[in-house]
């Protein structure tokens, strides 16, 4: 992190490519301001994550360090900085782009990964079985489905479905 | 209690975490729905609303949106969530599938091939305790109480997706400096009190991603809570709730600490001050006990002091 930038390393394609995703688009308004890491609550626990940081290496065109990192995944979506950014740089959106960068280049977090497979196999984050809908019964509560079936196949119908079952992350060029 | 001839009619959305880890929040929030008028349908098929994929895919949790929209929609309803992050993301998609025709007939053509559904744009997404808080309003709230709350220090957590992004909720409360949680909240009679970083994430967004890092920021609140002498924490989000109670207790032990602070959920505060039991606000179900509450809940009045 503390080493001077390689121009050699810089990747201009990642900011077109992250600007023409959904959310992405108005990466190049942000002037470094650093409202964002002020107001992010995330920044408050961890100097892991920082927002500032992120928007500027992936505006300098670090295509690996940005796709391939831990801390694009920190982002809380609290929407903190997307409320106060000067810029409307729509910056929770912005982070939603990167990770989708990242992850159509075969980098992703094993949590999100386990919760696609989840969606594929029941419809939800949390499997729900007869043990479920008796707890729900003894406070009076009606049962709940899983409705897996659609979901799964909108999964497919996106690609999803491969993404789960492709195991840990892929060669970037995958 | 709704005004006559505009009667309150919605598509309750339990998502995925209320009706599993919350079902105090569900059983209480359809309790004060039938006091109040509020009539919560429960439509078949309503499954994820897309959140969790929308750091994977932009397209995949729109559509998983657009479905839940659509099953709304094919009923004539509109939809009423309990947990804000599913607010959030249906609202957000219903934002932008409501104000792009073309984006929404992109979606609808996969949705059509895919699962045989349409969604035309003509339904509304709010949050349970948004609609308490414009359709019911404090002031009736106010009028209802049968079992006021006074003497209770009650700390607010709005959370972030009851309230942001602004421009999916229609900008009905500031985010910035909320106050529709702590109107309902004085409306009971009780204290909504001040204390520092109230406007602070719970953390839930990124428990699976780095847990060390989300159980730092509900430490944060919870000590700040405290400092403050509250008597609750009170939360309108499943998620929330997994992080300030349930994960509660390993807080403590990791940071060698006590906060054996009680964590509520709005709407059983609202049927206890509406005078149901603390049974039917589920209250037996929170995991941090209130000495407080289950007095006002067994005695039926308030204790003359606490």
């Amino acid at each position: 992190m503390n080493s001077v930038i390689d121009a050699g390393q810089s990747d201009p394609a990642l900011v077109d490519e992250i600007a023409a995703e959904p959310g992405g688009e108005h990466i190049r308004r942000c002037f470094a301001c650093g409202t964002c890491t002020a107001s992010c609550p995330v920044r408050e626990v961890t100097e892991r994550y920082n927002p500032r940081r992120i928007i500027h290496m992936a505006l300098l065109g670090l295509r690996e360090p940005v796709l391939s990192s831990d801390f694009i995944w920190l982002c809380s979506t609290c929407y903190s900085c997307h409320e106060r950014c000067p810029q409307d740089v729509r910056i929770t959106e912005l982070m939603h782009a990167i990770k989708n960068v990242a992850v159509r280049h075969g980098y992703i977090h094993p949590s999100f990964r386990a919760q696609v497979e989840l969606l594929g196999q029941h419809g939800r984050l949390y499997e729900i079985t007869s043990f479920e809908n008796e707890r729900r019964a003894e406070q009076g509560l009606p049962p709940i489905a899983e409705h897996e079936q659609e979901i799964a196949a909108l999964l497919v119908a996106t690609g999803l479905d491969r993404l789960a079952t492709d195991g840990g992350k892929r060669a970037a060029d995958g | 209690m709704a005004e006559t001839g505009t009667p309150i009619r919605y598509a309750l959305y339990l998502g995925c975490t209320a009706p599993v880890r919350a079902l105090n929040y569900e059983r209480a929030a359809r309790a004060t729905a039938e006091r109040l008028g509020i009539d919560l349908v429960d439509v078949e098929g309503l499954a994820c609303c897309g959140f969790p994929l929308k750091a994977v895919q932009h397209d995949a949790a729109l559509l998983l949106s657009a479905r839940n929209l659509a099953l709304a929609e094919a009923q004539g309803l509109d939809l009423c969530a309990l947990c804000s992050s599913c607010t959030g993301t249906l609202a957000e998609a219903n934002h932008a599938l409501r104000s792009d025709p073309a984006l929404r007939e992109r979606v609808n053509q996969v949705l059509e091939q895919t699962i045989g559904r349409r969604y035309e744009g003509t339904i509304q997404v709010r949050h349970f305790v948004r609609v308490l808080y414009e359709q019911i309003g404090p002031e009736r709230i106010r009028q209802a109480v049968t079992k006021d709350l006074g003497g209770l220090r009650l700390a607010a957590h709005y959370g972030c997706h009851y309230l942001k992004p602004v421009e999916a909720h229609d900008g009905f409360d500031d985010p910035e400096n909320p106050r529709s949680l702590d109107r309902l909240i004085t409306a009971l009679g009780a204290e909504s009190i001040w204390y520092e970083g109230r406007d602070q994430c719970c953390g839930g967004g990124i428990l699976g991603a780095d847990e060390q890092t989300a159980l730092a920021m509900p430490r944060l609140k919870l000590e700040r809570a405290m400092a403050a002498e509250a008597d609750a924490l009170v939360i309108i989000c499943p998620f929330c709730d997994i992080m300030y109670e349930l994960q509660q207790r390993r807080i403590e032990r990791l940071y060698e600490t006590r906060y054996n602070l009680p964590v509520v959920f709005y709407p059983q505060l609202l049927g206890l001050a509406l005078g149901l039991s603390g049974e039917e606000v589920g209250l037996p179900l929170n995991r941090v006990k209130s000495k407080k509450l289950a007095e006002i809940a067994a005695a039926g009045q308030i204790p003359a002091a606490f």
